[in-house]
């Protein structure tokens, strides 16, 4: 049951970058289909409800749902935006999903315009990731000319105009309203919330964003039913998810998966544990949700509630897997640093709280540490999370939080001893 | 939106200009200001690096205060402030990247070019940067060069053969970054 939403046709029908293979393999055909039976869009929302779909991006908010607040009937512009600016730690699937399949993520922006009223979108795509945003002009370009987008799309009335913007550097952009920000040409700060996005986004209009991955599933949903796209996963959890493995795995990379799948049976995809280590964590969804020891890990099913029940969050689907020579308190030194680089400065508990988080974890490693920081630094965390605009605060705490809460014994070994117990580890 | 341009000196090329017109396009009629992150890319290509001056320009085309672009240039990192090495070589160094062996190829990077992170060589060739995710964390160990060009899974083993890789296609085209070396700035540590 792999590769069924995303991937599907990928290995037998060759590039589905090339318009005419897309379209060969049903590609625009729920687009077609809407525009020419005039679809209502509350029935869409309805379809999309009954998928389950929720948010591809990390926070897992139901789509259907999402797209429903949109006000109807207003006089003025409403966008839509795709949320493309990837860069949370061991998160690569919208990169693939843009080179691998991209109009099937055009044609789920066209329809996700359609039913929200929007005439004009934004793909904002990581600034990382150049070659990926050239070819997701020539792809515009390419739909555009074949009539998918543009004035009157295939002698409707319904128009939608799609561009991509590049970004250049900003991890704090993934946050929808600092990416709203960005796109008219600002420092990308988040927003207080509310208003929301829905009634105040781009421009101060009404606006939705969505990650990659959303979008690109909606073409399916529409074509085969959302309950047919809920039944591929697990109630309240509907269809396939793109995990992308990185770490210590055999073969790294992103695998589509029904939602409820056993993580063991992901390990296996990935070709398991490389040079025959054993596991010792793993962070289930990117950087920002908290680390799991490998016995709670090789008991779960990858899906949001499961992981939820556990203490974690499926976030984006970015598994992060760590063998046994990982020094967690090195690892989490490198995460603390990324959250204190990437902090945009408006909140100053986050502004100062990440760069104490990153120093304390830091002298700790090079075994300066007290045993009074270990709780400084859960203190420290305290006061970030919840204390901030945004969710990069807590972002910030939670691997602080969570690695000394399952691997404390490694962080006091540093401190008693004096050093790090396995030095260079990383460099060996 | 050629008049009282600030620097007559610091022009960009008629195909930058272009560049910058297209991108202002992709937006609604006076929210030109949406294309400033563009506009500095396209500038910096050009220019090597974005001096304040440039800065000022790009500023001045899209008609929006200077200290709008000035706030855009140095917030995000791929923005170049001082003149770089004509190749600049940023690895992701972050916890996939360096589960993968990151570090080494670090430690490699900096012993076969005799730079740390933030250096330029002496001879201006070569800078170092240490990057945050790219999104690419499959690919670990990840270097971006120039900006635009990703270069995947650079293990300490291969790190010769990816800078030879790299002064070879730069010594094919090499118009880009020539105005650096004819900066008042030496492109010394930065």
């Amino acid at each position: 049951m792999a590769n069924e939403v995303i991937f599907r046709h990928l290995e037998s029908k060759g590039d589905l970058s090339d318009i005419e293979v897309y379209r060969s393999v049903g590609g625009y055909a729920a687009l077609e289909k809407i525009l020419r039976e005039q679809t209502p869009a509350a029935e869409l929302i309805d379809e999309i409800k009954s998928s389950g779909l929720r948010g591809r991006g990390g926070a897992g908010f139901p789509t259907g749902l999402k797209w429903s607040f949109i006000p109807r009937g207003l006089p003025c512009d409403i966008y839509l935006v795709c949320n493309a600016d990837e860069g949370e730690p061991g998160t690569f699937k919208d990169r693939e999903i843009m080179m691998r399949n991209p109009h099937q993520l055009i044609e789920g922006m066209a329809i996700g315009a359609y039913i929200i009223g929007a005439t004009r979108g934004y793909n904002y795509i990581h600034g990382e990731i150049w070659e990926t945003y050239e070819h997701m002009e020539r792809m515009v370009q390419a739909a555009t000319e074949a009539g998918f987008l543009g004035d009157n799309i295939l002698g409707s009335d319904f128009s939608f105009h799609l561009f991509n913007h590049h970004g250049y550097g900003a991890y704090i952009c993934g946050e929808e309203t600092a990416l709203l920000e960005s796109l008219e040409g600002k420092k990308g700060q988040p927003r207080y919330k509310p208003p929301f996005p829905a009634s105040h986004g781009l421009y101060s209009m009404p606006t939705t964003v969505n990650n990659v991955e959303t979008f690109a599933c909606v073409p399916y949903i529409l074509q085969h039913g959302g309950d047919h796209f809920l039944e591929l996963g697990k109630p309240n959890n509907g269809g396939t998810k793109l995990f992308s493995v990185s770490g210590h795995v055999k073969r790294p990379g992103n695998y589509e998966v029904p939602l409820g799948t056993p993580f063991t049976d992901l390990l296996d995809m990935a070709g398991g544990m490389r040079n025959g280590k054993k596991l010792k964590a793993v962070i289930p969804g990117g950087s920002s949700v908290p680390i799991l020891p490998a016995e709670i890990m090789m008991e779960l099913t990858m899906d949001y509630d499961a992981i939820g029940k556990a203490g974690s969050m499926l976030g984006a689907g970015s598994v992060i897997v760590m063998d046994e020579s990982v020094c967690m308190v090195q690892a989490l030194q490198r995460l603390s640093y990324f959250y204190y680089e990437e902090s945009c400065g408006q909140c100053t508990p986050c502004r100062e709280g990440t760069g104490w988080l990153h120093r304390v974890v830091k002298r700790i490693e090079e075994g300066d540490g007290k045993q009074e920081d270990l709780q400084l630094l859960v203190d420290v965390g305290n006061q970030i999370d919840g204390f901030t605009i945004c969710a990069l605060g807590a972002a910030a705490a939670t691997p602080v939080r969570s690695f000394i809460q399952h691997f404390r014994s490694e962080f006091e070994a540093h401190i008693e001893g004096g050093k790090c117990p396995i030095p260079n580890c990383f460099l060996d | 939106m050629s008049e009282a341009m600030p620097n007559a000196a610091i022009v960009l090329s008629a195909e930058a200009l272009a560049a910058i017109d297209y991108e202002v396009a992709k937006y609604p009629a006076g929210k030109q200001a949406s294309a400033v992150m563009s506009a500095l890319r396209i500038a910096q290509k050009e220019k090597g690096y974005l001096a304040n001056e440039t800065i000022e320009y790009v500023a001045a085309y899209l008609s929006i205060p200077a200290i709008r672009a000035f706030e855009v240039a140095t917030f995000y990192n791929m923005y170049d402030l001082k003149p770089v090495g004509q190749n600049k070589l940023c690895l992701c160094t972050n916890l996939p990247c360096m589960l993968n062996g990151a570090l080494k190829t670090a430690a490699e990077l900096k012993k076969q070019l005799g730079i740390d992170f933030g250096e330029t060589t002496a001879d201006g060739e070569w800078t170092l940067k240490e990057g945050e995710c790219f999104g690419a964390c499959a690919a670990a160990p990840a270097i971006i060069v120039n900006n635009e060009k990703m270069f995947e899974n650079i293990t300490p083993d291969k790190v010769a053969t990816f800078l030879q890789e790299v002064a070879e296609q730069n010594q094919n085209k090499p118009a880009a970054q020539s105005q650096s070396k004819e900066s008042t700035n030496p492109p010394d540590k930065i």
